[in-house]
């Protein structure tokens, strides 16, 4: 037994000894459970505790979820949607609806990973609201655009598309909701004003469809000049520098509401004499735009920072110079290393857009407070509040959890592909 | 660029110094390289090999001293500093290959956005250096798919894509394991017989011996000797000279 450790010379004769199989005690369900539940006294306790504290929380859950009272968010359903816009304009944000679940299946068909998940579940959404008895019309909507979301999928996986014509259509779709949702251009200030459709007040978008604009523009703005705060925080230039590090710490040295009503009572100063008072959508995309691009040119900034000196010394000897360096070497390498954070912004921006609520806007929780106070629900005992704010906050979860479910599909991709 | 040829010498540096804040790295160097001459660097580790390679194409700033390359004198002026860059090719201890893009997008980037080539042409010109480096087949993989040796054959193919003058080596098989080493320096060894101005910093005594044409021993950020190999190893003049190759060949 011991020759192979005392021995100066030693061969194992049994080599290819078969493998042998773990004690049963530690395999099958048996040896899962006690391994992982029960393996020692406290753990056992504490597993039973946990047992008794859910089985009372889930039953008394859902005993009232079937005793709650969802008339008012049955009712208000429209209002959820898209606010108090126009009724008989609707087709103009379902135009919006088809374009978007267009594009997004193009995305998923051409570029698949994370984004095909993605579009599962906004497919498996967009089925059971086809199937809800929704009302006729919505229902019909919701069909169009998951079909619209399949057509899509199917051509991006046949046709080969160029991802930048992908990206520009995505960019291109943003003014171009805009103007579907305004019926038209409105720009009077240099003259421009054309219109299909009677211009709609942008205090009537609302709902989820605002929540949506609030987080996608938010982000979208606040991208590049993330980036550019990013660079100019490592600039040499003095002047630079120190305007980057200064608004990036002051923006986030400061909640988010402050900068919200900030923006509210203070962007007109900014603007020429004469302008129209901006309306209070862009108020507080301004005000979300700012603040999302400091956090973001903070996650840049690690990115900048992990990469190898190494990178910069190859492209200097090539004699890349600016802009070709920072566009083929750097961004690509520091801005994929923080895809996984900016995901996990953007999630938390579009929890964070709630807040425009508090400054009078109807996304979610600004029409979860406009329903609670309809005269309809008064009588009702004990109020409408409980079940406004589940519902709400169930969407908010569906969005972040199928965003967070996808980041972590992506960041497991990101880790294991190129290195 | 006529006129430059008057002399033979393609890169002279002229009583080079160079500090790292108070600490002197480069004490007065002065090193002449001739067209087509393959000259290797030795020395002990930290005595300012790579300081010195590294101060001919810019990545280290020198604070005195003239160097000159190809008759473009090296100056804060950036349009020179690009001109020297765009006629030397640099491989690296650590490979620093694009880890983001395949072999063919590493070796084609900078032609295509330096020289400004046609993406045919750059990916023709990239592929005939692959088959040179003796890995054609892996162009369509990434650095991170690549054994060592095999990464730095393509930081050679890299370099050697902006159509180089000169190129600098600074230890390109000291971050490899030894089986890889007979074939990176094998590509070198071929380059040096096409003719290529070389100056190579590296450990490798048999590469001095068999390929070089002069052998420069620095210490202490000092040139200390230099000498033909067969001279300098047979034969070498200062005792610091003779202290370092009898700890290295014993
Ligand atoms: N960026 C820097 N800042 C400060 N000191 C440095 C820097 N780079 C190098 N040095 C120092 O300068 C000296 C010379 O460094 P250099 O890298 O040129 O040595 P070397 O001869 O290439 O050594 P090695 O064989 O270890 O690569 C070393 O003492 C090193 O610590
Ligand atoms: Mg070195």
């Amino acid at each position: 037994m011991s020759s192979q450790t005392t021995s100066s010379t030693w061969v194992n004769t049994n080599h290819p000894t078969p493998a042998g199989r773990p004690p049963a005690s530690q395999v099958g369900v048996v040896g899962w459970l006690r391994t992982n539940l029960f393996n020692g006294f406290f753990n056992s306790i504490l597993t039973i505790i946990t047992l008794i504290v859910a089985y009372f929380v889930v039953t008394g859950a859902v005993r009232w979820l079937f005793n709650a009272y969802w008339a008012p968010v049955w009712a208000n359903r429209k209002l959820f949607a898209v606010g108090p816009y126009p009724v008989d304009q609707l087709w103009q944000p379902a135009l919006v609806l088809f374009m978007v679940t267009l594009l997004f299946g193009l995305s998923a068909g051409r570029w698949g990973s994370f984004l095909r998940s993605l579009a599962i579940g906004l497919g498996a959404l967009l089925g059971v609201l086809a199937l809800l008895p929704l009302g006729t019309q919505a229902q019909l909507v919701m069909a169009v655009a998951l079909g619209l979301l399949i057509v899509g999928f199917v051509i991006g996986l046949r046709v080969a598309i160029g991802s930048r014509w992908l990206v520009l259509a995505w960019l291109i779709s943003m003014p171009v909701t805009a103007v579907l949702l305004k019926g038209g251009i409105d720009l009077q200030r240099i003259g421009i004003t054309w219109s299909f459709a009677p211009f709609v007040n942008p205090g009537l978008y609302g709902g989820l469809m605002l929540t949506m604009i609030l987080a996608v523009v938010g982000i979208t703005l606040s991208f590049p000049l993330g980036v550019l705060l990013a660079l100019g925080r490592r600039s040499k230039l003095p002047v630079i520098h120190y305007f980057s590090i200064t608004y990036i710490e002051v923006i986030r040295g400061v909640p988010l509401i402050t900068i919200l009503f900030l923006a509210m009572a203070m962007l007109p100063l900014f603007l020429p004499k004469g302008w129209d008072s901006p309306s209070g959508l862009v108020r507080v995309l301004t005000a979300i735009t700012l603040f999302s691009a400091a956090y973001l040119a903070e996650n840049v900034r690690g990115g900048l920072q992990a990469l190898p000196k190494g990178q910069y010394e190859a492209a200097d000897a090539l004699g890349l110079r600016g802009w070709h360096k920072l566009r083929f070497i750097i961004l690509p390498q520091a801005l994929t290393k923080v895809i996984p954070a900016m995901v996990g912004q953007f999630i938390g921006l579009f929890k964070d857009t709630s807040l425009a609520a508090l400054v009078g806007l109807l996304e979610l929780v600004g029409v979860a407070r406009a329903v609670i106070q309809q005269p309809e629900w008064l009588g009702v005992p004990g109020g409408v509040a409980k079940e406004v704010y589940i519902f709400v906050a169930f969407v908010f979860f569906i969005f972040s959890f199928g965003m967070s479910f996808a980041s972590r599909k992506l960041e497991t991709r990101l880790g294991v592909g190129k290195r | 660029m006529a006129g430059h040829a008057l002399t033979d010498d393609i890169i002279v540096c002229n009583a080079v110094n160079k500090w790292f804040g108070e600490f002197h790295v480069l004490k007065n160097v002065s090193l002449a390289v001739k067209r087509q001459e393959v000259v290797v660097v030795i020395g002990p580790s930290g005595s300012g090999k790579s300081t010195l390679i590294r101060t001919i194409n810019r990545l280290e700033e020198h604070q005195s001293g003239e160097i000159t390359v190809d008759g473009i004198p090296l100056t804060r002026d950036v349009r020179n500093i690009e001109s020297i860059r765009m006629e030397t090719g640099m491989v690296f201890q650590q490979f620093n290959l694009f880890p983001h893009l395949t072999v063919l997008q590493n070796i084609t980037l900078a032609p295509i956005h330096v020289r400004k080539m046609k993406k045919k042409d750059a990916e023709a010109l990239a592929m005939e250096l692959l088959e040179r480096v003796k890995i054609p087949e892996q162009a369509a993989k990434y650095p991170g798919q690549l054994s060592g040796g095999q990464q730095q054959r393509v930081a050679i193919a890299r370099a050697l894509a902006m159509r180089p003058k000169i190129m600098l080596f600074d230890e390109p098989t000291s971050a490899l394991d030894p089986e890889m080493i007979r074939e990176v320096l094998e590509v070198m060894e071929d380059l040096a017989e096409s003719g290529m101005t070389m100056l190579v910093v590296t450990h490798e005594m048999g590469f001095a011996r068999g390929v070089a044409d002069r052998v420069v021993f620095m210490d202490s950020g000092e040139i200390v000797e230099i000498g033909t190999p067969d001279t300098f190893f047979s034969a070498p003049q200062h005792d610091r000279t003779k202290l370092f190759l009898e700890q290295i060949l014993k």
